[in-house]
């Protein structure tokens, strides 16, 4: 396991890009007001694996998602996806680089007025603009079956559970096939039964899709089932990096919060 | 004495600090208070060029479009037949017993013609529209911010100024003027039951004399400036939603703030389209 010294930004920002490497973050920056989130964050998401950030509430999990699909613009630093810079890119290109992400938040952000059916139909109709309405069909049945539900297709949002709804919004997050996956929180208000379930869905995912993932969450049951590797992060800054066994053993205080 | 007027040195001392203390306070909020009222009016300038944008882009969302004119429109059509027929109603009752005083009780319908074309029916179907569709945009657009359901159509390369705002807006500028038109037939109704309490004229005759009074230089300004109430309740009403807080409780305060801005805008517009039309009319 490596500390934050070792996994200097300067160490990262001279590798080139590689098609092993699908993110690159550098130096990110991001403050609100005074608050200063992400102080100097670098990471690397590698081609076909499960990357968790984890970190306590507050320490800018969220914030760092948000800013690699540029929900929030970044203060400083570079972020590098699928070989763009994310932060200079706007328009029609970020819109391209958009459709080969798939991302599930914290709150599932279903759609309230649209039955499933259409939830799952939104992107497809707006995106994939040639395929017809067999075709669209098929589709949704396909990931509703992935995500082991497959008899919601016309109830509203209101009428699903908590874990139904995060598989739906699942489902419609890979619908256009994504080449990356970021969960914001996945398991967040759900019991420990569907917790798992949740996590062994973004397995198969990644497995089925072949895509490689972001998993912000401070569930350490979730990060036990699908992390191939860890960063945490602490007041601003990547604290540690490494592999599961690593974390489990480290006698770090603060890491030792999370993992005794 | 000496120790006196020392003491009375320090007293006018922190007196005066207080005093000082307050003044720059009041500076500082005040300053803040100005920053943020140009902050909103520069926000809702690039709001509204970014609505103009999307509105000539590709793929514009028709289906959506037609979904919000039913929403707008035949959802506040009962409400505004009946306010628009007690409106003419009451309209007539009031101005009956000063017209006959003067002795012109027959200029009656020609009268209220005139003011429900030119003014009451566009300024009470926009103040209506205001509070119904202004406040139901804002908390509908508010609620899907704070659920992040706006976060999510951006990430899935749709945009949602295309799909939620323009669509609004859209709709409400071309639904209004024609639920004024309701608005106006029905009060014409309504005055019409309100002449026949106290007198007797058929409704051949009351539209006769009231369209008689009525000239296409009533008419025209009045329609011109509902397409901009409508169009001034779908941008404060999708700007509200759009720029509320994080919070469920931005939801209420973006829906309250819509009605708000937008009834006051449309008090501003319609002083300001009178202006010129008295000025070129």
């Amino acid at each position: 396991m490596k500390n934050s010294q070792e996994t200097s930004s300067d160490t990262i920002s001279e590798e080139k890009i590689t098609s092993e490497t699908l993110i690159e973050i550098t130096n990110l920056k991001k403050s609100f007001g005074k608050l200063e989130v992400l102080k100097d964050i670098s990471l690397k998401l590698r081609n076909g694996e499960n990357l968790v950030v984890l970190g306590k509430s507050g320490s800018g999990k969220s914030v760092l998602i948000k800013c690699i699909v540029r929900l929030l613009n970044p203060d400083g630093g570079t972020i590098s996806m699928l070989g763009k810079n994310v932060c200079s890119i706007k328009g029609n290109e970020l819109s391209e680089l958009r459709k080969k992400i798939g991302f599930l938040f914290q709150s599932g952000a279903l759609y309230d007025s649209m039955t499933v059916k259409e939830n799952l139909e939104f992107p497809l109709r707006r995106i994939k603009r040639g395929l017809n309405e067999q075709k669209i069909d098929k589709k949704v049945i396909e990931v509703l079956e992935n995500v082991g539900l497959s008899d919601v297709l016309d109830k509203m949002p209101s009428q699903l559970s908590g874990g139904m709804r995060k598989r739906i919004s699942l489902a419609r997050s890979i619908i256009l096939d994504p080449v990356i996956m970021l969960y914001d929180e996945p398991t967040t208000g759900l019991d420990p039964v569907t917790s798992d379930e949740i996590s062994e869905l973004i397995n198969s995912v990644q497995k089925k899709y072949k895509t490689s993932s972001i998993i912000i969450t401070h569930d350490i049951a979730c990060v036990r089932l699908t992390a191939d590797r860890i960063i945490m992060l602490h007041e601003g800054y990547v604290y540690a990096e490494g592999k599961l066994s690593e974390f489990e053993k480290s006698e770090d205080p603060l890491i030792m919060s999370f993992f005794k | 004495m000496k120790k006196l007027k020392i003491l009375d040195i320090k007293k006018v001392q922190s007196l005066a600090t207080a005093r000082s203390i307050r003044l720059s306070e009041q500076t500082l909020d005040q300053k803040e208070r100005a920053n943020s009222f140009l902050k909103e009016v520069g926000d809702m300038s690039l709001f509204i060029k970014q609505i103009i944008k999307e509105t000539f882009s590709r793929n514009f969302e028709f289906k959506e479009f037609l979904r919000q004119c039913y929403e707008i429109g035949n959802k506040s059509l009962s409400l505004i037949i009946i306010i628009g027929m007690i409106m003419g109603l009451v309209l007539t009752i009031q101005s009956r017993p000063a017209m006959v005083k003067f002795g012109a009780v027959t200029m009656l319908p020609g009268m209220v013609a005139v003011s429900i074309i030119r003014e009451i029916g566009p300024i009470i179907t926009a103040l209506i529209c205001a509070g119904k569709i202004g406040s139901g945009m804002g908390a509908e657009l508010g609620s899907m911010k704070v659920t992040e359901q706006i976060d999510a159509m951006e990430v899935s390369a749709t945009n949602p100024i295309r799909y939620l705002v323009v669509t609004r807006v859209l709709a409400a500028t071309l639904m209004l003027p024609i639920l004024v038109l309701f608005a106006d037939a029905f009060g014409f109704l309504g005055s019409w039951i309100g002449v026949n309490i106290k007198g007797d004229v058929s409704l051949v005759l009351y539209i006769f004399r009231a369209f008689g009074s009525i000239t296409f230089l009533d008419f025209f300004p009045a329609l011109i400036k509902t397409f901009l109430f409508g169009a001034v309740i779908g941008i404060v009403g999708c700007y509200k939603g759009f720029t509320a807080g994080r919070g469920t409780e931005s939801v209420g305060k973006a829906a309250n703030a819509a009605v708000v801005l937008s009834s006051l805008l449309i008090i501003i517009v319609d002083m300001i389209a009178v202006q010129i039309t008295d000025m070129w009319l």
